[in-house]
């Protein structure tokens, strides 16, 4: 599903992907655990499309096609969904409108005709109860107004709206506690199926006790230093992140 | 660098319709000869047969404006206008009487269709009574049997000066005084023709009234007049819309609307203002120079202006209220859009003079281009208006990095006991909010559209159903406001 070779990318002439390679097979989960400051976000945002990096080589490849030929909607409306770290407030734009946009022109972009008024509302119920996230969220402004834990829920509904192919969850674990953590596990969980992959990133092995992945990788200083099974991020968790400036 | 550029290169595409209402309709018109003397003056009175204090009122009010000269405080940039190559009059000739649509020009009728507004649909649909001014003269009344049922009358102005004259008499530059300003001045001299409206005591008016305005012959001067008297405990709805067809030449159009409201009466007045604003370089389009200003007369009084402005290529607009009775009410809610090289120095007046009265203005510019959006208000609480309170929020969103936007607030309290809240920002759409919307597979356009539509909301909700519906495409958005 998606292939990543040898990326290199750098923001104000700082490097910060020095030769990234990843595999993403459907139905799989990977985390991608590591420090700050390694490239973590950098990495969701490249395959998001934000323009702001200097991307000097390697290839990112999304079902077969080239994503650096497509632009920001379309990567979306081809099924990318990023679950970003610090979601934006849109003042005055109503969640209902904002998700019936987004989805309407997710089905214009696939040649399916909008749904009505009544379709959405249904669907926007059903996916209201699959992440138990609560009618007063949908009835505000995008954001506004929203407690840290409330956006992070809100992120997650909004994936559920959208059923996207490849999630990526950047830091969608931090600030939330323990409840909301559990909140949006699930909803993870119950969206996961043999046709779409996942990209956690975390610096905490907490939100991989609810979501449990297929592979681990360690991302460090521009690169993946390690990969294993999900044992490897309970050893993450025990050694700490400090080791990997002297083993690498 | 580059991204910077590219961002404005997107909102460049986004923002640069061309004008969608550029066209010009093809009827015959009688004109009144180009200048402007005392000769002119007593021909537009002869040709509307008027009587002869309304021809002294016009005399009055254009000797007073030669002594007079165009007010330059405004932050507007306008070139020299030669008042003497207007035309003050136009009139399709032959004024027809109809009785049915059939028998109306196909081509005026083909005109409002191109508009979205054709009178059959507007009948059909809406239930509004339309009193459609084409070039200064009414050429149609519709639902004046319902509205008579309920002794209400909505007619032209001219035909208020035959039919009523004790009350145009009465009211007419109560409000707005012959020689109030500049502009209002040359109104009061050379109008044309308007609106005319006034609801009995008591009664509540079961439509909304609705005038559409069109600036149609070339170089026209347009002077509309408008007059609404609410009664004691009366209610109305009022909407004006407009848009003009595409022309190279300035067009002045210098209107005067005036309303009165007495005891315990509402009057809810809404304006959507699409004139052609110019081409995409600067040139041409409408001078809009335009007095508004009610006054809520008795006790309990309410006046709620709504304007959403598109258009123009110069804007000098300030609908005011002129709160007089005790605990009467005064609302401004405004949008104004400028793009291009469009200028609009808009706001409002907000004058205290009864007890306990409460003024609101909400406003939110927004500016894109290479245009000009500036907010000019003035709140005046006199010393016997105690208890009175004022809010004031005036919020700008600049999209692009050559527009510009001001706000000019002036505030004046005479008395301890009165209270005036301003509150002010000024916001651009965010890359990131962009970036936002993009990820979640929105276009940016449609993004542009959701996000100014969101910031405009709170004046749109206070705009009537069909009204807001046409603002909201006017603001080139689809889906606000459909579901929930």
């Amino acid at each position: 599903m998606l292939s990543i070779k040898n990326l290199k990318a750098s923001i104000d002439n700082k490097q910060i992907l020095k030769g990234l390679n990843l595999e993403v097979k459907k139905g799989e989960v990977h985390a991608i655990m590591g420090p700050n400051g390694t490239g973590k976000s950098t990495l969701a945002n490249i395959i998001a499309g934000k323009d702001i990096y200097d991307i000097q080589d390697g290839e990112i490849l999304y079902n077969g096609k080239n994503l650096m030929d497509l632009s920001v909607d379309e990567r979306a409306n081809e099924g990318i969904f990023l679950s970003f770290q610090y979601p934006v407030e849109i003042p005055g734009v109503s969640m209902v409108n904002f998700m019936r946009t987004a989805l309407n022109e997710q089905r214009q972009y696939h040649g399916k005709d909008p749904l009505s008024g009544g379709e959405f509302l249904q669907k926007m119920e059903e996916k209201k109860k699959l992440v138990d996230i609560q009618s007063k969220l949908t009835n505000r402004s995008v954001n506004e107004g929203f407690s840290g834990g409330e956006k992070k829920k809100n992120e997650i509904f909004q994936m559920a709206m959208l059923e996207p192919t490849l999630a990526i969850l950047d830091e969608t674990d931090s600030g939330l506690d323990i409840d909301a953590l559990r909140i949006v596990a699930n909803g993870v969980n119950k969206l996961r199926n043999e046709d779409n992959a996942f990209i956690i990133i975390t610096h905490y092995q907490r939100l991989l006790d609810y979501i449990v992945p297929d592979f681990v990788h360690v991302l460090f200083e521009g690169r993946i230093v390690k990969s294993g099974g999900k044992e490897l991020a309970l050893e993450l968790e025990q050694k700490g992140y400090e080791w990997l400036n002297t083993a690498f | 660098m580059a991204k910077e550029n590219q961002q404005d290169k997107i909102l460049q595409d986004v923002t640069q319709n061309e004008y969608k209402y550029g066209f010009v309709t093809d009827v015959e018109m009688e004109m009144a000869p180009v200048g402007l003397d005392e000769s002119t003056i007593r021909y537009i009175s002869e040709k509307k047969k008027e009587p002869e204090w309304l021809l002294e009122f016009r005399l009055k009010a254009f000797r007073k404006w030669q002594t007079m000269e165009m007010p330059d405080w405004a932050h507007l940039e306008i070139p020299k206008i030669d008042y003497q190559a207007i035309s003050y009059y136009a009139a399709p000739k032959e004024l027809p009487k109809y009785t049915s649509l059939d028998e109306v020009d196909p081509e005026l009728l083909a005109t409002f269709t191109k508009l979205g507004i054709s009178l059959e649909e507007q009948k059909r649909l809406a239930g509004v009574a339309v009193d459609a001014v084409f070039d200064s003269v009414s050429v149609k009344t519709t639902f004046q049997s319902t509205l008579k049922k309920h002794g209400i009358i909505f007619s032209s102005f001219s035909e208020a000066v035959q039919n009523h004259p004790e009350l145009v008499k009465k009211y007419m530059g109560s409000v707005v005084p012959a020689h109030d300003n500049f502009f209002a001045t040359l109104n009061s001299a050379v109008f044309s023709d308007g609106s005319f409206c006034y609801i009995p005591p008591g009664v509540r008016c079961p439509v909304d009234l609705s005038t559409y305005f069109r600036i149609n012959a070339a170089n026209t001067g347009q002077f509309e007049r408008t007059l609404i008297i609410a009664d004691e405990g009366a209610y109305v709805s009022y909407m004006e819309g407009c848009t003009a067809p595409q022309r190279d030449e300035n067009q002045l159009h210098a209107a005067i609307v005036e309303i009165v409201v007495m005891k315990d009466a509402e009057v809810k007045y809404s304006t959507v203002q699409n004139w052609y604003p110019g081409s995409k370089e600067g040139k041409g389009g409408i001078y809009n120079f335009v007095t508004k200003r009610g006054i809520c007369k008795g006790n309990n009084a309410k006046l709620s202006w709504t304007q959403v402005e598109t258009g123009s290529a110069k804007t000098w607009k300030y609908p005011s209220c002129i709160l007089l009775g005790d605990n009467s009410v005064g609302e401004f809610y405004s949008v104004a859009v400028t793009n291009n090289y469009q200028q609009a120095d808009t706001g409002s007046k907000m004058i205290h003079l009864g007890k306990n009265t409460k003024s609101t203005i909400i406003s939110k510019g927004i500016s894109a281009g290479h245009s000009d959006n500036s907010y000019r208000g003035l709140v005046k609480i006199l010393k016997k208006a105690t208890n009175s309170r004022n809010y004031s929020q005036c919020d700008s969103l600049l999209l692009g990095s050559e527009c510009g936007a001001h706000t000019y607030p002036y505030i004046k309290i005479a008395n301890q006991s009165s209270i005036v809240e301003h509150e002010a920002t000024t916001s651009k759409i965010s890359e990131d909010q962009l970036f936002y919307c993009n990820q979640r597979g929105i276009s940016t356009e449609s993004a542009i559209g959701l996000i100014v539509n969101g910031y405009a909301k709170e004046v749109l909700n206070k705009l009537p159903m069909e009204f807001a519906v046409e603002a909201q495409k006017l603001l080139s958005v689809s889906l606000e406001g459909s579901v929930g």
